[in-house]
């Protein structure tokens, strides 16, 4: 087995008495990117949530290439090698755009190493490297997401859950963004759980697509298929 | 001129304790948004132990020692035990329970070592300089306090700026959630937070003993001055706590030598109100609004 | 709101639970007969704690009377604490201050011959003082919430005693103001000869006035937090937004809160200034601040009865805990510490353990009797 499937097998989270998942398998192969789609409140948050361990499971495991990480706490699961971006506030405001960018890197990796992916993740997202002494609060949309998503890289992860990075960008720059994913998965081998509302784009960079419904899978075949669907595409994905 | 002299040299030497308690009220409030009433209580405790082993025979050295690593555990100690709970919880909640600690401390101290006044050593002569013929209220001893509070500022500076630990631990103060997905263990962070304020805190409530009495309550009005010069910087930003403490020092210095020693709590009081009502963001916040 | 007859006045006002179909039996006949109105029933409860006070008073030693005296006047401010804190979720470190400002005003007025204005005069104008400084540090309240107003509030406890010392010529410096002692009333001697043929010294003179006083201000909170303004307490403290979204005036709220809150710090200040015959600096530290806090934190914030109980653990717990530390070697100074210190534990262990206070927590097992009885279907999921 390759460094960096993610099995999740049964898993269901309960908020009080709502159950936001239920009994939801999926398994992600490294080198693919899996989309997970539905609409609000379908329980795509929560299950990244679950994932990265913000979030206790009531039922059902996580396994990262066969090691159980289902109750391990957050902290543990992203030095294992998951990186969760999570949607929208991702960014620490009150850091510079290089310390949040340090951030991600301190994850085991030397201080060599370090210096070379800052270097490789400013040349990838030169508004960062222009702005790297500054508090991210100066940056736009666009920029806190090519922030966020250049700190998970910077990890080394070998897992990469996305929350939504489209929301709220404009339509060039969520081209930009979801074209590098695809480069980048392509090159270098990683994960990705792509969490999105925007099905259209996120379909046209997966390899499979897995739909959720009130918290249970309605759907998942090659990304490519579901897209076609058209009965699901109305029923479940709104285009 | 020659009062006015003395007594700006007065505010500085207390103005620098004041800023480095309001420093550590800082620390806790950034990283637990809790303000930990019961800081004073605690370097109180921490200068008591230090007498003890001045007084076993130690040297003043030796005592600044204890009182540190005593601050250090104290603070750790207590945000595992009784914070960590009701952090994120109801405001009120932790205010309470830093209170009780404040009342708990206080008794324990009296139990343990007595509630007479006692006379605290200072390390240098507490003899003023003289100048020109005119004897000043600076001493050897207000240069030792300046020098021991901006040692520790400037090494709580490098800590934050230019490790990696500082990063870790300002990341935990400003967002737990993301800190944690970042592979940060904030509760660690947390309470080496915790520990840190907790020994400036201790060395501001030592800085203050020195060279004068202490009792259980002495460090009471220190905790209010601390507050509202934490509250004048911002209570956000050390910065600020700095500068706010060294104005307080002054300030308070000034009403007490032209208006009289028992105003000085009241004076606190009026400033407090009026950089509440008129700036509560205080003079170094970084966001424009806030809720006081 | 629940018709039950068993409790105490302040249960029907601040009982957050609805106790839904009244209990068939004996009581409902009883219920019947009670007073229809809100006022009425809790007017009833007071005048059966008036037969208990009296009962007890007569009945106990000088030493005992005394000890209840004191229990009055924490019990008049510790109410009126937990309107503020429990009701309006407002916290004050400095009732210790305003009880200073209404122990001083009745020692000014009364004088120290007893030549001055008639002790409930005096009283009077002790509240109306006290609620005049409350206005103003109220206004300064409204505006700041959770630790920026215990900052506040203890900067006010730890500064107005410098006041009595720098105007040392009027409020008697550090030895503090005498208060004259009242005469007992003639009539009222007489009164209480024709119930019980016993004398009424002094003491017991002043624990019959602090009750009084105490009642008739547990009747007035009582009706205040059962009524319209005890609802929009509530909802001020339970989400701000939502109550300036229906119209409520925060500001004018708030101070209102804070304003009732110090009629009764000032009236128990006056008690106390009598009770104790002195008013000095040494009398209002922060620490009696943080012993008020304790009682009604402990008993339950927002609950009256769990403001008397906390201050029934003021004035009784210290003795009992001073002799332990006695019989365990302490020296009688060191064991005079162990109660603030037991206050201190016990403030943290609460929060940690009970936020909600003894009245609460015998709330919450009533209630789960209630549902066991009723069976698992009420009983909600997670």
């Amino acid at each position: 087995m390759s460094a960096g499937t993610l099995e999740i097998s049964g898993l269901t989270t309960s908020y009080g008495p709502v159950t936001a998942l239920d009994t939801v398998d999926i398994t992600a192969e490294r080198g693919q990117v899996t989309a997970v789609l539905g609409a609000n409140g379908a329980g795509k948050s929560t299950l990244l949530r679950t994932i990265s361990g913000l979030v206790r499971p009531a039922a059902g495991q996580v396994l990262l290439d066969g090691t159980d990480l289902t109750h391990a706490p957050a902290e543990a699961i992203a030095r294992a090698g998951i990186a969760h971006v999570p949607e929208g506030r991702g960014v620490i405001t009150e850091l510079t755009v290089e310390e949040n960018l340090r951030l991600g890197a301190m994850l085991g990796a030397s201080r060599r190493r370090t210096e070379r992916g800052l270097a490789q993740v400013y040349e990838m997202f030169p508004p960062l490297a222009q702005r790297r002494r500054h508090d991210a609060h100066v940056l736009s949309g666009g920029e806190r997401q090519m922030l966020v998503i250049g700190r998970a890289l910077l990890s080394g992860p070998d897992v990469l859950l996305l929350d939504e990075p489209s929301l709220g960008l404009a339509p060039r720059i969520v081209a930009q963004i979801f074209g590098l994913l695809r480069d980048l998965v392509d090159s270098d081998g990683v994960t990705v759980l792509l969490v999105e509302q925007n099905a259209r784009s996120a379909l046209s960079i997966a390899d499979v697509g897995v739909v959720l419904n009130l918290g249970r899978v309605v759907a998942r075949d090659a990304a490519a298929a579901l897209a076609a669907d058209d009965g699901l595409r109305h029923a479940y994905l709104g285009f | 001129m020659q009062q006015f002299l003395n007594v700006t040299l007065t505010g500085l030497g207390q103005g620098a304790v004041y800023a480095a308690f309001a420093l550590a009220l800082v620390l806790i409030w950034r990283s637990t948004r809790v303000v930990n009433f019961a800081q004073g209580a605690m370097a109180m405790f921490t200068t008591y132990l230090a007498l003890t082993v001045i007084e076993g025979g130690q040297s003043y050295w030796v005592g600044l020692v204890v009182a540190l690593v005593a601050g250090l555990v104290l603070g750790a100690v207590i945000e595992r035990l009784v914070i960590r709970p009701v952090e994120g919880g109801p405001e009120l909640n932790a205010v309470i329970v830093t209170l009780g600690l404040f009342v708990a401390l206080q008794a324990l101290a009296a139990i343990l070592f007595g509630s007479t006044f006692r006379s605290f050593p200072a390390p240098f002569d507490l003899r003023g300089f003289t100048v020109g013929g005119v004897n000043i209220a600076f001493t050897p001893n207000s240069i030792y306090i300046i020098v021991a509070v901006v040692v520790v500022m400037l090494a709580l500076v490098a800590l934050f700026r230019f490790t990696d630990l500082g990063l870790k631990m300002r990341a935990a103060a400003f967002s737990q959630e993301v800190s944690r997905l970042l592979g940060v263990p904030v509760g660690r962070m947390l309470t080496l937070g915790w520990a840190l304020a907790a020994g400036v805190g201790s060395l501001s409530g030592l800085l203050i003993a020195g060279g004068s009495l202490v009792f259980p309550a002495y460090m009471d009005a220190v905790i209010v001055y601390g507050f509202v010069a934490a509250v004048l910087g911002g209570l956000d930003s050390p910065a600020g706590a700095v500068v706010g403490g060294l104005t307080i020092g002054l300030l308070l210095s000034y009403v007490s030598g032209y208006l009289g020693s028992e105003l000085v709590a009241l004076a606190a009081l009026a400033i407090l109100v009026a950089v509440l009502l008129v700036r509560p963001q205080g003079l170094f916040a970084r966001t424009a609004a806030r809720r006081v | 709101m629940s018709q039950q007859t068993d409790e105490p006045a302040a249960a029907q006002a601040s009982s957050p639970v609805a106790t839904g179909a009244p209990r068939p039996g004996p009581l409902a006949a009883v219920r019947r007969r009670l007073p229809r109105s809100t006022f009425g029933r809790h007017a009833l409860v007071v005048l059966l704690a008036l037969v208990a006070v009296v009962l007890v008073l007569e009945l106990t030693s000088p030493f005992r009377n005394s000890q209840f005296a004191t229990m009055s006047y924490y019990a008049i401010a510790a109410a009126g604490l937990t309107v503020l804190t429990g009701l309006n979720g407002q916290i004050s470190l400095g009732h210790g201050a305003l009880m200073a400002v209404g122990a001083y005003t009745t020692g000014l007025l009364l004088g120290d011959d007893g030549t001055g204005l008639p002790l409930l005069l005096v009283m009077v104008i002790a509240a109306a003082v006290t609620a005049l400084v409350g206005a103003v540090v109220g206004a300064a309240a409204a505006r700041l919430h959770g630790p920026y107003l215990a900052g506040a509030t203890l900067a006010l406890a730890v500064a107005v005693p410098g006041l009595a010392i720098y105007f040392d010529h009027t409020l008697g410096g550090e030895q503090g103001l005498p208060v004259a002692s009242p005469d007992v009333p003639d009539w009222f001697a007489d009164a209480v000869y024709f119930l019980s043929a016993n004398e009424t010294p002094t003491a017991k003179y002043l624990a019959y006035l602090g009750w009084g006083t105490l009642l008739v201000v547990l009747l007035l909170l009582a009706n205040l937090m059962a009524g319209r303004i005890g609802r929009v307490w509530r909802a001020v403290r339970d989400d701000e937004v939502a109550a300036e979204l229906a119209g409520i005036r925060l500001g004018r709220v708030r101070v209102l809160a804070f304003v009732v809150s110090a009629v009764c710090a000032g009236l128990a200040g006056s008690v106390l200034g009598v009770v104790v015959r002195l008013a000095a600096p040494s009398g209002f530290t922060i620490v009696l601040s943080l012993g008020l806090l304790t009682a009604v934190v402990v008993g339950g914030l927002g609950s009256l009865e769990g403001a008397l109980l906390g201050s029934a653990l003021l004035v009784f717990l210290p003795p009992a805990v001073t002799n332990l530390g006695i019989g365990a070697g302490l020296d009688g100074t060191q064991a005079a510490q162990l109660a603030p210190f037991v206050y201190g534990v016990v403030l943290v262990l609460v929060m940690l353990l009970a936020p909600s206070g003894a009245v609460g927590v015998v709330k919450k097992l009533w209630n789960r009797s209630r549902t066991n009885r009723r069976g698992p279907s009420t009983r909600r999921t997670g």
